[in-house]
């Protein structure tokens, strides 16, 4: 089961639990799999078929989208999307 | 697109490769050193009108009517368009790729609608058959302005009784969406394990706040764009931009056009730092162009730069750490607040991410907000918002030495970050060399070297900047005399271009003259993100790295048509392509392409973002002295120490730390927009907004120190943006040493000192 | 409606005629008359240097001159510093040093090194930073700018070695 930290805006979702284990194949998987557990989480990340617009996926330390595949030991973070100048 | 994690890091050290690490002429210096190469304000087009802005002269104001008849009627001016001119916004949400922005203010800052919110917010735009009567034109359009309370400093904005800006803006806190509007955009946390258990261990605490004012890039080139609406409905656009596509995207956006519609063609760059990545003049030199059927170029001036554009935002950060005798740092806690300007959405999460991020802490609780204030919408400045949060942590951690009797590198080194370290935002670093670093710092002979003299000191400090890895394009096509013509999508600002053409050769085993670099406009090359974010090298880079590989095999392949015999039976090496006794140089292959095939071509799209967070560190040391009687402070020797990961040029990469530590350096003891109580900027001209001149420097001693990122072929890690971190808190920390004063304010200029010194 | 004056002067060597209004500045002349927009805008106000030309021999910010005032007089631009196609050695040494990486400000910092050397062949550190502290420079942190300056004047004056510079900071 991959590892999903969960930041502090989505905390309320979970009650509280900033780390939680999902399954799945790909990010989507476990974003659907997150949802089963804490209804109302995907719409936080997911609009359509992507990513929100400002939020960014790291799986395993890369950014990634939502066909990434996802290993038992993988571990997800969300975060901001960065910029630069 | 490439599966980027299958390149393995090259192993090699110094003098294994032929190209990466030698210093060859930039291809595009002799056209910069004789004044041939073309920036965008030197564009000269048949039947160009020019254009104007007309700008507020309040800070915020509610506009009641713009007539612009008599503007219309001055001999020579052939239109003037105001936010009207733009396609309706409504309640449209639009994605730029960098988060989600109303279109209504994604327009309301190139045109204002409803209010203006800041002084020199642009109001309407003119075309007339010269500047100078564009200029007079300005004049004559009446504004009917409703002056309303400005709201300047970043804590009286968020108090409930502040005028607001938007009554539409609702906090996001935490991800909730607050009932009534307020100028707080957003509230977000970052939080690791648990801070009061921390601070409950900690045998001293100590807290600090800090305060930050605005200010520019200060890129020396002004904001320029020319625009072209054809008869086809097609439009082009040439301007000074960090990048050509990002341009399209917006332009398109604002004018509701389809992409394809929109062509953008980068001219040579004068600096961007980031404040060239939005657009200003760009969509209204369109709509100007639609109207009077030519094209129209439109330039800023020094002060609409300063007024108009994107600064920094100015901060106010309180942070507290606690800490064992040992010097151990066992807790951390921040509160950040930026100005977000006139529109929400400053950069104010990177402050977040970056302000402890150089250390290894177990308790961290980090609160970040963006807040709307009536000032210029602030623009991304190398590095953003991390210069100000380094200023607080790192002052901070001078303290700390001091008081455990640590020296300052080594209470780094004790708690200093290494591959694996989790940072508060959750990531854990791969592997990175930030302890190297400071090991150089301290084994420099800078270092070692006693400061003497009275009111002299000496400051350390150290800053952090991830690396953007985003998408870039290059495209390589073989010419017959075995040089290779390559396009490129990164507008070089720096000398990328001469920075990928050496990756492309070191791949193809051709010598970096050898290749003709090129940076290419919307329709020519494929789609590249901004030149930002110390990316381009890298992703750009690395783009350039897979393109050679394409082209590496299509010239296996003619060999392998020339010998009679199957691709895999050729084996390539340093350029030079064998089987068994037949052999080819790349040069002498290229001249028989047309006998085995035809020409040779090599393409790449790259998503670098698969490449790893990874990201640079550097180690500041300062000298100065202080004049006791004025407060001045002169910088007497300065050493930039960084892990570069891999130096390709390395010129480029020392150029690169020298300007963003002199950028810091300015920042600390001078820079900023002086506001008076109404919300003018009382210092908008080079005069007053006081940037370092060579009179105001020593040589900036820099030391690359290579620990190789493990996400890129050769190693290489992005500098551009850590090295104006750490200066104004090495300056700040070298001041205490100089005066026994800690300042807590930016700027740390001659009356701050002097105040500082007298009230000892 | 302004009025459109005739000027003729010496420009990199050779006579130019033209009609400009009263209120050009030469920078315009130049820029906007004459096509060469080597001189660059960085401020119109005098205080960054990236429009510098050599006036009758001395550095002037072109931006505050008004085109009618060189009637007659010798103008050189950053187009007449290299000559039949070679390159100075300030251009040289520019590159060979990295001295520029943006480049907008480069224009103006070899027109006013020009004049520098012409004026003092063996400048020393202080003596370059003093005669360039009107040109400004946000890319390069001036290290390699005077480096070069420097590394020229050893070309100019025959002199095999460049002057020393602050490795190791002021004193």
């Amino acid at each position: 089961m991959a590892i999903v930290f969960i930041p502090s805006q989505l905390a309320k979702l979970t009650g509280g639990v900033r780390k939680v284990e999902a399954s799945g194949r790909t990010l989507r998987d476990v974003i659907d799999s997150l949802e089963r557990d804490y209804p109302g989480i995907r719409e936080r990340l997911v609009e359509g078929d992507r990513l929100r617009p400002g939020l960014a996926a790291a799986v395993d330390n890369a950014f990634v989208g939502l066909l990434q595949p996802v290993e038992d030991t993988s571990e997800i973070h969300f975060l901001p999307a960065l910029q630069g100048g | 697109m490439s599966t980027m994690k299958s390149a393995p890091p090259s192993s090699k050290g110094k003098g294994e490769y032929r190209v990466i690490g030698t210093r060859p002429i930039r291809h595009d210096g002799v056209d910069k050193v004789t004044g041939r190469a073309l920036y965008g304000a030197d564009l000269q087009l048949t039947g160009l009108l020019h254009g104007r802005v007309l700008r507020s002269p309040h800070a915020h104001a509610r506009i009641r009517s713009i007539d612009i008849q008599k503007a219309l009627q001055l001999p020579g001016v052939k239109a003037v368009v105001t936010a009207a001119d733009f396609p309706p916004a409504g309640d449209k949400v639009e994605d730029l790729g960098e988060g989600t922005v109303k279109l209504r203010d994604l327009c309301g800052n190139i045109l204002a609608g409803e209010k203006a919110l800041y002084r020199g917010h642009a109001v309407a735009g003119v075309a007339a058959t010269s500047p100078h009567i564009a200029a007079q034109a300005l004049g004559l359009i009446s504004v009917d302005y409703e002056p309303l309370p400005p709201v300047l400093d970043v804590r009286k904005a968020m108090s409930p009784e502040a005028p607001l800006l938007h009554d539409d803006l609702f906090t996001d806190d935490l991800g909730e969406q607050a009932s009534s509007p307020s100028n707080i955009a957003k509230h977000l946390r970052h939080e690791k394990g648990d801070v009061g258990e921390g601070f409950k261990k900690a045998d001293k605490i100590f807290e600090r706040e800090f305060e930050t004012a605005m200010v520019h890039q200060g890129y020396i080139e002004p904001h320029n764009a020319t625009a072209h609406w054809n008869a086809d409905g097609n439009l082009t656009i040439w301007t000074s931009t960090q990048g050509a596509f990002t341009v399209r995207t917006q332009v398109a956006t604002i004018l509701q056009l389809p992409i394809s519609r929109v062509k953008v063609i980068p001219m040579e760059i004068g600096g961007g730092f980031g404040g060239k990545i939005p657009v200003y003049l760009e969509p209204v030199a369109a709509v100007l162009s639609r109207k009077t059927g030519r094209p129209v170029k439109m330039l800023m001036d020094r002060t609409e730069v300063f007024e108009g554009t994107g600064p920094t935002p100015g901060s106010y950060v309180k942070i507290k750490m606690g800490a064992l005798k040992s010097g151990r740092i066992v807790a951390a806690e921040a509160y950040l607040a930026y100005e977000a300007g006139a529109f929400a959405g400053s950069p104010f999460f990177c402050g977040m991410m970056c302000i402890v991020a150089p250390y290894d802490i177990e308790n961290i609780l980090i609160d970040g907000y963006d807040v709307v204030v009536n000032k210029p919408k602030t623009a991304a400045y190398r590095a953003p918002c991390a210069t100000s949060a380094a200023l607080a942590s790192e002052t901070l951690i001078d303290e700390i030495a001091e008081w455990a009797g640590q020296d300052p590198l080594s209470i780094r080194q004790l708690n200093g970050a290494k591959e694996g370290t989790r940072r508060a935002d959750g990531l854990a670093y791969s592997r990175i060399g930030f302890l190297e670093t400071l090991d150089a710092a301290q084994a420099h002979p800078h270092y070692k070297e006693p400061l003497k003299g009275p009111y002299r000191g000496r400051g350390v400090a150290s800053g952090f900047w991830f690396n953007c890895g985003l998408r870039s394009s290059v495209t390589a096509s073989v010419n017959p005399d075995g040089t290779v013509s390559m396009i490129e999508g990164s507008p070089d600002i720096g000398g990328t271009r001469t920075s990928i053409a050496m990756q492309l050769a070191e791949v193809l085993g051709i010598a970096a003259e050898d290749v003709r670099p090129q940076v290419g406009d919307t329709d020519s090359v494929g789609y590249t993100d901004v030149t930002g974010g110390s990316r381009v090298t890298f992703a750009t880079g690395y783009a350039a790295i897979q393109a050679a590989r394409d082209v590496e095999q299509n010239m296996k392949q003619r060999a392998a048509t020339l010998w009679e015999v199957a691709p895999d039976q050729v084996q390539v090496s340093e350029g030079v392509y064998r089987n068994g006794k037949n052999s080819l140089t790349f040069k002498e292959l290229a001249a028989k392409l047309n006998d085995c095939g035809g020409p040779v071509s090599g393409q790449a799209t790259v998503n670098a973002d698969e490449c790893g967070v990874g990201g640079g560190f550097a180690t500041h040391i300062v000298d100065l002295e202080v004049d006791p009687d004025t407060g001045k402070v002169t910088i007497l020797r300065y050493t930039a120490v960084q892990d570069v990961g891999k130096a390709i040029h390395p010129s480029y990469v020392e150029g690169q730390i020298q300007g963003g530590a002199t950028q810091g350096i300015g920042w600390a003891l001078n820079e900023e927009y002086y506001y008076d109580e109404k919300g003018r900027m009382a210092n908008s001209s080079f005069l007053d907004y006081r940037m370092p001149t060579a009179l105001d420097l020593p040589m900036i001693d820099t030391v690359l120190v290579e620990v190789p990122a493990p996400g890129h072929p050769f190693g290489v890690r992005g500098v551009g943006e850590v090295p104006i971190v750490p200066p104004p808190a090495a300056i700040a920390n070298a001041i205490y040493r100089a005066i026994g004063v800690r300042l807590h304010r930016l700027p740390m200029n001659p009356g701050r000192v002097l105040a500082a010194i007298l009230g000892r | 409606m302004a009025k459109n004056t005739q000027l003729s002067f010496v420009l990199n060597g050779e006579e130019v005629q033209l009609l400009c209004e009263p209120r050009h500045s030469l920078l315009e002349v130049l820029r906007d008359i004459l096509g060469l927009t080597g001189s660059k805008e960085g401020c119109n106000n005098g205080n960054c240097g990236a429009c510098n030309v050599i006036l009758d021999g001395k550095v002037v910010n072109s931006c505050c001159v008004f085109g009618l005032e060189v009637q007659d007089r010798e103008v050189t631009t950053i187009e007449g510093v290299a000559t039949n196609g070679e390159l100075h050695p300030l251009q040289q040494k520019f590159l060979e040093h990295a001295a520029l990486q943006c480049g907008i400000c480069t224009p103006g910092f070899i027109v006013a090194a020009k004049a520098l050397l012409e004026s003092n062949p063996r400048p020393t550190e202080a003596d370059a930073r003093l005669w360039l502290a009107g040109n400004l420079c946000r890319c390069t942190g001036y290290d390699k700018i005077i480096r070069a300056v420097l590394d020229a004047a050893a070309v100019t004056s025959g002199e095999v070695t460049p002057v020393e510079v602050t490795a190791g900071g002021r004193k």
